[in-house]
């Protein structure tokens, strides 16, 4: 257990579900673009998709919801960036919850192959 | 992000002999490590106590959903429902479905849990606190099984 996962749980309490907010494909897509790296605008983030301003506005409200981003400021203008670790920590509770099962198997793989 | 978790394990042994380590409540919880206080019905809540060393405090519930003779059988439950105090019922269940498959070694036995969008957030906190310490433990648990069942 990692101590970056116990303290960033913590912070995660009073957060909407990360899964839920990431179970979305247009949400998923936008996450896509923001992992290339600068900050981008809710213009940028509509270009070349079929999506409205406003479709991509209240999909990034979710995703800042459950912290997996992060808007600043630049001049008068709102960017929106990726906040990984809450992801991470998604990932590493199912990663928990599937070595439990591993575990689980070889144990009845052990009792019925007795 | 993935919701489920899927697992797919071959078993040399039959269909029918998996089905019983499933579905009989005293053979599950001998290698699931939960003592139940009865038989598995569908629809019906199930209830016991964990055996695991250390987590024997800990109550095991769980509704059965289905069971389709050697080929299904789900139940919902409160993944690492670790706190004796705290009242789990109004939160949403995951879904755990065992399907098994005949094949020319035995059986395939797929596992899926699904249904982790709807757990609260603060439920992977404690499910992080029992993992501390929890894993060694476990792994020492599966050698000796293994061991005394070769």
């Amino acid at each position: 257990m990692s101590s970056r996962s116990r303290s960033g749980a913590a912070a995660l309490r009073s957060r909407a579900s990360v899964f839920a907010a990431l179970g979305d494909e247009t949400r998923l897509s936008v996450l896509g673009r923001l992992a290339k790296g600068e900050p981008q605008s809710i213009a940028r983030l509509t270009e070349g998709t079929r999506l409205t301003r406003q479709a991509v506005t209240k999909h990034l409200r979710v995703l800042e919801d459950a912290g997996v981003v992060r808007s600043v400021r630049i001049g008068r203008e709102s960017r929106f960036t990726l906040e990984p670790r809450p992801i991470d920590e998604a990932r590493d509770f199912l990663d928990l919850v599937s070595r439990q099962w591993d575990d689980a198997l070889a144990r009845l793989k052990a009792f019925v192959e007795s | 992000m993935n919701d489920r978790i899927e697992k797919v394990i071959d078993l040399k042994a039959p269909v029918a002999r998996v089905w019983r380590a499933l579905t009989d409540h005293e053979e599950f919880g001998t290698w699931f490590r939960v003592r139940l206080d009865g038989p598995f019905v569908p629809g019906q809540v199930s209830r016991g106590h964990i055996t695991y060393p250390g987590y024997e405090h800990l109550r095991w519930e769980a509704v059965v959903q289905k069971m389709e003779p050697e080929r299904l059988f789900s139940f919902t439950w409160h993944p690492y429902a670790v706190d004796p105090k705290a009242d789990y019922t109004q939160e949403s269940p995951t879904l755990v479905e065992f399907t098994l498959e005949q094949i020319a070694t035995g059986t395939r036995l797929r596992v899926v849990e699904s249904g982790f969008d709807r757990l609260p957030a603060r439920r992977r906190d404690e499910a992080f606190r029992m993992n501390e310490g929890g894993w060694s433990a476990q792994a020492e648990n599966i050698a000796r099984h293994v061991e005394q069942k070769p």
